[in-house]
């Protein structure tokens, strides 16, 4: 078995900067050289509260995008929601505070050795890590096309400069306040006849990944997904933030979303047993 | 530089530091691997493992609370033949001191589990997590019927022999834990493990039914550590000569002190490695320092020190 988070480390890293974008907080974050290890897909875990508080969990968010030669030296980029106690106070703290972070944590996105073409979806803020996969992957010469949906248009998160690193960009909202109306999974079958698409990437909330393993699963393209469960720990070791897993025998195990995620083949993922006692 | 015995002994097992995981709370030890050196602890005290694989709950398996969290995990595992294969080697090779846990739906499960490791050489003790529903038993706890967790400790200590130390790991949901205490050393027990989690549970308010898959959890974390000081206070007061492994959320070196002084031989730590991967190594540093501190040359002194006689307290 080959090291668990081998690029992990814990350090004390300041708040660059702290901006309200819609309903989200971009949070940029002081992470030195680390910054050199983090791939899209990897996720970094914060303390909250402060040392007295009652928070005894840390808080996971995907590492959307990372700067190695900003004037900042390393730099990490977050998107936070404050819809939660401890993201409510993570979005609070500003410039030159200095956060507890453990990072890079988890699997990464793959990223194909030829040029291909490839979908991108993201729900929600769901949306964020897949800009800086986006520049990786156009990089790589790598047609990149985008699509983002949300129940309205202020959940959608798409930065201007996001649209930098993307062919296209289509935006679905179910009440159509902005863009199409409609769900993101909509238009995904005739995109990838369309485009040739030989990966999807996508990142979002749970249900949004299993409808769009139903679509992938019935053509020739991987599905590559980033998934989000409950997590106490983000290392591995508590075991609770598991989701049904096929192996390589047919077998299911339940597989921890931290370490062997949150990056994870969607065709192996047992939606229709997530939540479920084998 | 004061110099300081740090280390600490369990049955006949001489441990270099008191500072070891709990059990459910490392894995086996890999994952915090990458924190820090795992021989620079006491042990790891691995995760409960069982006979068979074991798939465990359904999510959500976790809710947090305040300045705590409750889990219901139901024993996921590899079972006992691929752990003895992958995970003692994996240990052994890091220098890790390791206390196996084990776990039992009958008390037959716990004796064929001790089978198997009493041909694995480099353990360094076992603990019998007794806090698991017996299955021939209505689902009763071993740990909260006292005939019950005799009876597995004593299936444990004929099969392993004399040897290695047994650490029986009791629940808190118990109405007089002394006489559980009492039972199992009497059957057999070298030592004991004190506090398992409390048994909780949390109602999501917008589904309006239990949050967890398993609806009842094990509460951790500091919200827990005045039962576990208590519990491991009583115990001791009633039973002076076994050796206690203290926990239930030791998060500081001040928390692992008060474990030692209630007397403690060792604490472990288990929820406060989620929240800090390298919470082990702090508490383990913070404990040395405050016992230096107090004038203590070695951490045996420090233990079960809050029991002295007043008058002795007066004259400090």
């Amino acid at each position: 078995m080959s090291q668990i988070n081998k690029s992990a480390a814990q350090l004390l890293a300041p708040i660059v900067s702290n901006k309200k974008v819609g309903q989200y907080h971009q949070i940029i974050i002081n992470v030195g050289d680390l910054a050199n290890l983090c791939k899209p897909g990897n996720f970094v875990a914060i303390n909250v509260g402060g040392d007295s508080s009652s928070m005894i969990l840390r808080r996971a968010f995907a590492i959307s995008r990372v700067s190695v030669n900003s004037t900042f030296g390393g730099t990490m980029e977050i998107i936070a929601a404050p819809h939660g106690q401890g993201s409510k106070w993570l979005c609070a703290q500003g410039e030159g505070v200095v956060l507890d972070i453990v990072a890079p944590l988890g699997t990464a996105f793959g990223i194909p050795t030829e040029p291909v073409s490839v979908l991108l979806v993201g729900g929600g803020y769901g949306s964020a890590p897949l800009f800086g996969l986006a520049e990786v992957l156009n990089a790589r010469s790598c047609r990149v096309d985008m699509l983002l949906g949300a129940s309205t248009a202020s959940k959608i998160y798409a930065p201007m400069e996001g649209k930098r690193a993307v062919n296209s960009m289509r935006i679905y909202t179910e009440d159509g306040s902005m863009g199409q109306v409609g769900r993101v999974t909509d238009p995904i079958a005739e995109i990838i006849k369309d485009l040739d698409i030989a990966v999807v990437y996508s990142c979002g909330p749970m249900a949004m990944l299993s409808a769009i393993t139903k679509i992938t699963d019935s053509l020739s393209v991987v599905h590559q997904c980033a998934v989000e469960e409950a997590m106490a720990c983000g290392i591995g070791v508590c075991m609770t933030c598991v989701l049904p897993v096929e192996n390589e025998d047919g077998t299911v195990s339940m597989l921890r979303s931290c370490i062997d995620g949150p990056v994870m083949d969607g065709s192996k993922v047992q939606w229709s047993l997530v939540g479920k006692q084998l | 530089m004061t110099s300081l015995d740090f280390s600490t002994t369990i049955g006949n097992t001489w441990f270099p530091a008191p500072t070891f995981t709990a059990s459910g709370c490392a894995s086996s030890g890999r994952e915090l691997a990458q924190f820090f050196p795992l021989r620079e602890m006491g042990g790891v005290v691995t995760k409960s493992v069982m006979s068979k694989v074991r798939t465990g709950r359904a999510t959500p398996r976790m809710a947090e609370t305040p300045s705590g969290m409750l889990n219901s995990i139901g024993l996921q595992g590899p079972g006992i033949d691929a752990f003895i294969a992958k995970d003692i080697p994996y240990l052994l090779e890091q220098k890790a001191r390791i206390i196996v846990s084990i776990a039992g739906e009958t008390v037959e499960e716990y004796s064929t589990l001790a089978r198997k490791l009493r041909s694995v050489s480099g353990i360094s003790a076992i603990e019998v997590n007794i806090s698991c529903p017996n299955v021939e038993n209505r689902g009763l706890v071993f740990a909260c019927d006292p005939e019950a967790s005799r009876r597995v400790i004593d299936g444990v200590r004929r099969t392993i022999g004399g040897e290695l130390p047994i650490i029986a790991k009791l629940s808190p949901d118990v109405t007089d834990l002394v006489s559980i205490a009492r039972g199992v050393v009497d059957a057999g027990a070298d030592g004991l493990a004190l506090i398992n989690t409390v048994l909780g549970m949390v109602i999501n308010v917008d589904t309006m039914r239990p949050h967890l898959g398993g609806k009842t959890g094990g509460l951790s974390g500091p919200a827990i550590r005045p039962i576990a000081v208590r519990a491991v206070y009583q115990v001791h007061a009633a039973l002076p000569q076994v050796p206690i492994l203290g926990m239930g959320g030791v998060a500081s070196g001040k928390d692992a002190l008060e474990m030692i002084l209630a007397g403690a031989s060792g604490v472990s730590i288990g929820t406060a490695s989620f929240g800090n991967p390298t919470a082990i190594m702090k508490i383990q540093s913070e404990l040395k320092q405050l016992l230096i501190d107090r004038g203590f040359t070695s951490l045996k002194q420090a233990i079960g020190y809050a029991h002295r006689p007043e008058a002795e307290q007066d004259n400090d």
